[in-house]
């Protein structure tokens, strides 16, 4: 009797398990398929080649918004890809000390900021001293948004090359210096590449820190140390308008947007993938 | 020989200096936080935490709605996303087959990838009339003698922004529970089985039992994410600066009211007020990420050397 019990509950706690498996799934598939289908029908030729019309004529686009996204997220990988593969590499090569820890650690609290704080932060530090809204300011609050998941990428990555190889090449006597540059960094440079295709990825989408730094623009952009357009900053603009024509346009700028993001996280994990089945 | 030796000195010295700046913006992140809210602090003391006036043309600054909204959207959060995720991924690392843990766990790693924006387009245009025109009605009508159900039915508010939380903040449950999962011994629930247990008694006496602290790091992190989210939140929940028990009721957050009034922020007061809510909002993050922080890693060690988001 009581092993039935004991059956009926197993039964019924796996079933639970399979129901909020189906539950968490729902909402995504529900926003898949919206994006997809609003924003298939409101996509055309004009949203890639157009600058923003005003309301009620049509053929607006959002190309300067698309360029304005592709220089910010280049200004902010000039200074942070260095900045977190140097780190990286001091993580995984001199980092097993106490230093090493503190730096991890802060890494890891740094990434889980809210990115309206970072947001903040760019605008006291340059907004404020240079009198204007600038292209600088976003990229230098993306930059730091993207550091600690380069940083923590390359550590991982570059822990994951084997002890021998390292020492093969110390035992030939190269420096350390060599061997981390051509040995090891180019056997680990798969997987970096993956942890900044990774962050340009979330970077492209974000708003927060934006805001109040690069601000927006709605003219093709005027130089790095002016206002910038993005395109989540136009989706945010559109999509709390009251025009239906513009409701439209932000849902082709969202399709184009998880596009982009989905197809980076897609190569990275081919990337990632074919790298793990050498190491097995 | 010993240029190599020089050569491998500056190249440990560069190196340090470029790891070191994740510890150096954090520090200049606090310190001009702290000076750019000190004319606010100055003014309002520690009154700003518990004023429920928010008049800029009057000057009048209370943080009190804004603290609510923040923390009552986030518990609405952790109050359906905790259940669901766990229980899914109980089942993805437990019970599932090969054939189905990895699409299933692909997809909800890319549920992480859809950025904040998108997640506050679909609110508006999908989520808010479900709410007004199905969810808000029958919730009034079965549960309406709650205070919690009470009032007009706008679809926008604190349901809305708390429902919209908990979508975004499973990933971050899912993944981190997943790993502490993984990290228990393959023993324990051997064991487990060995006594006759059936298979949710080995997932109670030895997988839930031995991960209690990791899984409690990772609520704590997914409740960092939901107070720090800005935009999703800002689009659904009505920005209106406002207390009130009732979650068909607009209400306000942190997040959004910086995203809201900074560009709008005309007096160097204003903006130091604005300054001090992020500072708040900051501190509390910081606290959050360090505790859970600290409890995944006495989890399990491995994560150690792994990226967390």
């Amino acid at each position: 009797m009581n092993n039935i019990r004991r059956k009926i509950i197993n039964n019924i706690m796996i079933l639970i398990m399979i129901i909020s498996t189906l539950i968490i799934l729902v909402p995504l598939i529900n926003i898949f398929i919206y994006v997809f289908l609003k924003g298939i029908s409101s996509i055309n030729i004009n949203f890639f080649t157009k600058l923003p019309m005003p309301v009620g004529e049509p053929n607006g686009g959002m190309a300067n918004a698309i360029v304005g996204s592709i220089i910010l997220i280049i200004l902010s990988s000039m200074w942070a890809i260095p900045v977190g593969i140097l780190g990286g590499i001091y993580l995984a090569e001199f980092g097993n000390n106490k230093l090493g820890t503190i730096i991890r650690f802060t890494a890891d609290v740094l990434s889980g900021v809210p990115s309206i704080v970072i947001g903040i932060f760019a605008y006291i530090v340059i907004v404020l001293p240079m009198k204007n809204f600038s292209a600088i300011s976003g990229a230098f609050a993306l930059g730091i948004i993207m550091i600690p998941t380069i940083m923590r990428t390359t550590e991982e990555m570059i822990n994951l090359v084997p002890h021998t190889l390292r020492e093969a090449s110390l035992a030939l006597g190269i420096t350390r210096f060599r061997t981390t540059i051509s040995i090891v960094l180019k056997t680990a440079l798969n997987g970096i590449i993956t942890g900044i295709i990774l962050s340009v990825a979330r970077i492209s989408g974000e708003t927060a820190p934006l805001l109040f730094t690069a601000f927006g623009n709605r003219f093709w952009h005027e130089g790095i140390n002016k206002p910038i357009a993005a395109l989540p900053l136009q989706i945010f603009a559109y999509a709390i308008s009251p025009y239906e024509d513009w409701h439209k346009q932000a849902w082709a700028g969202a399709l184009v947007l998880i596009a982009m993001i989905f197809l980076a996280s897609f190569i990275s994990r081919r990337i990632l993938k074919s790298k793990y089945k050498i190491e097995r | 020989m010993k240029k190599g030796k020089i050569i491998d000195l500056i190249f440990k010295i560069t190196t340090t200096v470029f790891a070191l700046t994740v510890v150096v913006i954090v520090i200049l992140m606090i310190y001009n936080m702290i000076k750019q809210s000190m004319p606010a602090f100055n003014k309002f003391g520690l009154k700003f935490l518990t004023d429920t006036i928010w008049d800029p043309l009057a000057e009048k600054f209370g943080a009190l709605p804004f603290i609510y909204g923040t923390i009552v959207s986030s518990m609405i959060a952790l109050f359906i996303a905790v259940p669901f995720s766990l229980g899914a991924v109980l089942f993805l690392s437990e019970i599932a087959p090969e054939w189905i843990k990895e699409p299933v766990s692909f997809l909800i790693e890319l549920l992480a990838a859809i950025p904040s924006i998108i997640y506050g387009l679909w609110g508006i245009f999908v989520l808010i009339p479900i709410l007004r025109n199905y969810v808000e009605p029958f919730l009034a009508k079965y549960f309406g003698y709650l205070p919690f159900f009470k009032g007009e039915f706008y679809g926008c508010g604190m349901l809305a922004g708390g429902i919209i939380l908990s979508i975004m903040i499973v990933p971050t449950i899912s993944s981190i529970s997943k790993d502490v999962f993984n990290s228990v011994p393959q023993t324990q629930r051997e064991a487990a089985l060995a006594i006759g247990a059936t298979k949710w008694e080995t997932i109670k006496l030895a997988v839930l039992n031995y991960s209690k602290t990791g899984v409690l790091g990772a609520i704590i992190l997914g409740l960092g994410r939901a107070l720090g989210e800005t935009m999703a939140v800002t689009m659904v929940i009505g920005n209106c600066p406002k207390i009130s028990i009732s979650l068909f009721e607009p209400s306000y957050t942190i997040a959004s009211v910086i995203a809201n009034e900074f560009t709008e922020a005309t007096s160097d007061l204003y903006i130091s007020v604005l300054v001090e809510i992020g500072l708040i909002l900051f501190i509390i993050t910081i606290i959050l990420n360090v505790c859970a922080r600290l409890l995944v890693w006495s989890v399990s060690g491995k994560l150690k050397g792994k990226v967390i988001e």
